[in-house]
C-alpha cells in the first residue's frame, strides 16, 4: 500500500518503532524487521533489549493470536522467518555484550521424525528469552540425545514429535535417562501438535508445552523455582 | 433375518471408497455419514466432531456405529471419545496406514521418515488441501519451511488412475520431491467395513498409544534409520494383497474393489 511504502521508519520515535517492528514481525516483513532493528541499534539501544522488547514481543502477540485461531501456521512461518532475520542480527553482538543466559536447552525432533517447524519455533523463543540452545535437529535417537546432555550439561531435555507413530519414542529416551540414573539431572519438556497433557504424564516427561510461548512459560518457571530453591538452600 | 443396520461415520476423504464398498458389496444395511475432510488439516477438532456425529446419528436412531477414523493425529483423544461412547474405529495412525496395511506402512517409514503420502483422495485434492490448506499458493517461498526434510511422495493408490497418477506426479514435482507409486487398493478399509458389516466388530476400540511403544530394549531392534526395509516390506510397484499373505489379510474384497 502507498501509505506503508512511504513510512520512513527513521522518523519515528523509539517507542514507535518498537510498535512498528512488530507490526512489521506480525506481517512477516524480513527486510522491515531487520532495518528496524539496524535503527533501534544505531540509536544505542543495548542488543539484548531490542531483542525482548522488539522482536520477542511481537512474537509473542504472534503466539497468542496464532492460539485464538486469527492467525494459522503460514502466517506464523512467515513471523518466524522475520524474527529469524533480527536475531542474525542480534545474536552477533548477544555474544559480545553477554547478554544474560538464563538457562540452557538441548533440543531435537524424535527418532523416525523429520518435522521441525514447531520445535524451531520453540528453539527460536528460548533463545529469545535469553536461554542459550542446542538444537539437535531432526531424527534423534536416544543416543544423540544422551550425548548432547553429556556434552553441554543443559537444565531441560526438549522432545517434540508430530507423528502419532513417533512420538512414543519420548519414553524410550526418558526410560534410557532412568536406566542411567541421571533422569532427575534434567528438566524434561515434551511437545508437538498430537502430544497432550495426558500423554506427557505417561511418558515420564515434566511439563507438556502446548506451543513456544508456553514453553518459553515453563522453563522461566523451572528456572525460578530451581533458583529459589538454591536460595533457600 | 436381515443385518442390523450400521451407520459408518468416516472422514470424508475416505467417502468416494467406503461409498465404492458398499456398492460392490451391496451392504444395503450399511449408512455412510461424512464430516468434512478439511479437518485433516485440524485434528485436534476431531474428536469433538466425530462425538456430535455419534450423537447426531443416535438421536436418529442408529444403534450400531463404527468410525472410519484412524488417530488421524489427535494423540489418543479420539480413542478417549470413542471409549466414552463404546465406539470402534479404524485400526492405526492414519488411513495411509490402513490403505498400505499396518506393517508394510511402519517398513515404509522406517525406510525414509521423510516420506509425504498422498492417497487417491489427496492427490485429486492437493490443492485445496495441500497447496491452499498450507498456504503456498500465496507464500510459494515457504515451501522448504514445510517440505524441506521431506525426500520423496508416496502415492498410495487405491486406484488404477492414470490422471491420478500424473496428478501425483505433478504434486512431488512441485514440491520438488521424488515420486513414488505404490497401489494398496481398499486395503484395512475394506476389511474393516465388511467386519462392521457382519456384526463381527464389538465394543471400543485399545488403540493406547503407550501400549505399543517400544521397549528401552528394542530401540536397536528396527532397522537402522536410512537402511533397506524390512523383509516383506512394500515396494514401489508392488501391490499389497497380491501375494499369499498380504491376500489372506487384506481379504478378497480389497482386491476386487480396487479392480472396478
Amino acid at each position: 500500500m502507498s501509505d506503508e511504502a512511504e513510512l520512513n521508519l527513521r522518523e519515528l520515535d523509539d517507542e514507535e518503532l518498537v510498535k512498528q517492528i512488530q507490526d512489521d514481525l506480525y506481517d512477516g516483513l524480513r527486510d522491515e524487521v531487520v532495518e528496524g532493528v539496524d535503527i533501534l541499534l544505531e540509536r544505542g539501544w543495548e542488543p539484548y533489549r531490542v531483542l525482548t522488547e522488539a522482536l520477542v514481543g511481537g512474537m509473542a502477540i504472534v503466539g497468542v493470536d496464532f492460539r485464538d485461531g486469527i492467525l494459522f501456521v503460514p502466517e506464523v512461518l512467515l513471523a518466524a522467518n522475520s524474527m529469524k532475520g533480527g536475531m542474525a542480527v542480534l545474536r552477533p553482538l548477544l555474544a559480545e555484550t553477554g547478554a544474560p543466559t538464563v538457562g540452557k536447552l538441548v533440543i531435537g525432533t524424535v527418532k523416525g521424525d523429520i518435522h521441525d517447524i514447531g520445535k524451531n519455533l520453540v528453539s527460536m523463543m528460548m533463545e529469545g528469552a535469553g536461554f542459550e540452545v542446542i538444537d539437535l535437529g531432526i531424527n534423534c535417537d536416544a543416543d544423540k540425545y544422551l550425548k548432547a546432555l553429556d556434552e553441554h550439561k543443559p537444565d531441560f531435555l526438549g522432545m517434540s514429535a508430530l507423528l502419532t507413530t513417533t512420538m512414543p519414542y519420548m519414553k524410550v529416551v526418558i526410560d534410557t535417562l532412568i536406566e542411567q540414573g541421571i533422569r532427575d539431572d534434567y528438566v524434561v519438556l515434551v511437545g508437538g501438535a498430537p502430544l497432550n497433557e495426558q500423554f506427557a504424564k505417561a511418558v515420564g516427561a515434566d511439563a507438556y508445552c502446548r506451543d513456544a510461548s508456553v514453553a518459553v512459560d515453563t522453563a522461566q518457571a523451572f528456572m525460578a523455582r530451581k533458583h529459589n530453591q538454591r536460595a533457600s538452600a | 433375518m436381515p443385518p442390523e443396520a450400521l451407520t459408518v461415520i468416516a472422514c470424508g476423504a475416505l467417502a468416494r471408497e467406503i461409498t465404492r464398498l458398499i456398492a460392490f458389496s451391496k451392504l444395503h444395511w450399511v449408512t455412510l455419514a461424512c464430516l468434512p475432510a478439511t479437518l485433516h488439516n485440524r485434528p485436534e477438532r476431531i474428536p469433538e466432531a466425530v462425538r456430535g456425529a455419534i450423537h447426531r446419528a443416535r438421536e436418529r436412531g442408529a444403534s450400531r456405529i463404527v468410525v472410519a477414523y484412524a488417530d488421524c493425529g489427535t494423540g489418543g483423544l479420539l480413542d478417549q471419545v470413542l471409549a466414552e461412547e463404546g465406539v470402534v474405529r479404524l485400526e492405526g495412525a492414519h488411513c495411509y496406514a490402513a490403505y498400505a496395511g499396518q506393517e508394510a506402512f511402519a517398513a515404509l517409514a522406517e525406510a525414509e521418515p521423510g516420506t509425504f503420502y498422498l492417497t487417491d483422495f489427496l492427490a485429486r485434492q492437493f490443492d485445496t488441501l495441500v497447496v491452499e490448506g498450507l498456504g503456498l499458493d500465496r507464500h510459494p517461498e515457504l515451501r522448504d519451511a514445510y517440505f524441506g526434510n521431506y525426500t520423496r511422495l508416496v502415492l498410495l493408490a487405491q486406484s488404477d488412475d492414470a490422471a491420478l497418477t500424473a496428478k501425483a506426479e505433478a504434486a512431488a514435482r512441485r514440491l520438488g520431491l521424488a515420486f513414488e507409486r505404490v497401489f494398496t487398493g481398499m486395503g484395512e478399509l475394506a476389511t474393516f467395513v465388511q467386519a462392521a458389516a457382519d456384526g463381527t466388530i464389538h465394543g471400543a476400540t485399545d488403540h493406547s498409544l503407550l501400549a505399543r511403544h517400544p521397549g528401552p530394549g528394542d530401540r536397536q531392534g528396527g532397522p537402522p534409520d536410512g537402511q533397506a526395509p524390512a523383509p516383506g516390506a512394500l515396494r514401489a510397484g508392488d501391490r499389497p494383497g497380491s501375494d499369499a499373505g498380504e491376500a489372506h489379510r487384506d481379504g478378497s474384497l480389497s482386491r476386487a474393489v480396487a479392480e472396478i
